[in-house]
């Protein structure tokens, strides 16, 4: 089976994130269009599991959050450059299988320096 | 058909590109950033460059917007008025924003007068396998191991950097 290499092929991709689109778009514009609209001021408070509203969404947040991410973001490019492998796995064979192991190794390195030092422990 | 598509993109490409920098608030920034890289996915698609798109679409609209969202949030949004900038700023933008549109349009231009008779850049555009993910993993696993190689070792001293600068000692605490 030859890959497809066509701009066109995409087509069937766009067609459906349109019907996915306008599906959330055009429910959300009905509802707001034809459902009944009685706006109190106890209607309008932003509301969360019945707790009151205390001061400022808008404060900074504690680092662990991004140190989560960006190492979130480094195992993401790891996986990236898993496709054109997997993609001729077959007919790298057992080198590019080493090669890819090399790689990968070298992140396990990473990832078990991140287990050690705890960076994902919630303390 | 194509050269249409590619301007109905070219269009909402700029579109939201302005309006990144003309949003107010700086979230919607953000979300309009998305949509920008998401119309240079299609770009990447209309090039035939799928690989490309494919990363584009999971690292950068996925991974990297929510690092600038996270950003924004460790960042102190409180202040209502951002502070003006002064007048010599303002120019040293314009000056460095006209210098990069001259050599952009250089080397565009070198590109173009190069191109006829350069037997090179001729095979790229004949062979439209080029972008395709199988092509480019024959080729990083062939002739550009070494680097792909080395860029494990980016992606683990990047870690370590992360991890360094963030984790707090444990010894601090207590």
């Amino acid at each position: 089976m030859e890959a497809q290499s066509s701009a066109v092929n995409y087509l069937p991709i766009i067609f459906q994130m349109l019907v996915a689109i306008g599906f959330v778009v055009g429910t959300m514009f009905v509802t707001h269009l034809i459902g009944p609209k009685r706006k109190t001021k106890d209607k309008l408070t932003p509301f969360e599991s019945g707790i009151e509203v205390v001061g400022n969404a808008r404060q900074p947040f504690s680092i662990k959050y991004f140190l989560v991410a960006i190492l979130f973001v480094l195992f993401d490019v790891e996986v990236i450059f898993m496709y054109p492998w997997a993609v001729n796995f077959r007919e790298f064979g057992w080198q590019g299988l080493i090669e890819m192991f090399i790689f990968m190794g070298t992140l396990l390195l990473g990832f078990i320096y991140i287990i050690k030092k705890r960076a994902l422990d919630w303390d | 058909m194509n050269i249409s598509v590619f301007y109905l993109i070219a269009f909402l490409s700029v579109f939201f590109s302005l309006m990144v920098i003309f949003a107010k608030n700086p979230v919607h920034s953000v979300i309009y950033l998305i949509i920008t890289f998401f119309t240079f996915t299609i770009h990447y698609i209309l090039l035939n460059a799928q690989f490309l798109a494919i990363v584009n679409f999971i690292v950068y609209m996925g991974a990297i917007m929510v690092l600038f969202l996270f950003v924004l949030m460790l960042l102190n949004l409180n202040k209502e008025t951002e502070p003006v900038k002064s007048l010599l700023v303002k120019l040293a933008g314009v000056i460095a924003g006209m210098c990069l549109l001259v050599v952009l349009a250089g080397s565009l231009k070198a590109i173009s007068t190069s191109a006829k008779g350069n037997p090179s850049t001729q095979e790229v555009v004949q062979n439209l396998d080029l972008g395709t993910v199988k092509y480019l993993g024959k080729v990083l696993f062939a002739d550009f191991l070494l680097p792909f190689e080395v860029s494990s070792i980016l992606l683990l001293s990047a870690m370590v950097g992360a991890v360094l600068l963030a984790k707090r000692e444990k010894t601090e605490i207590s």
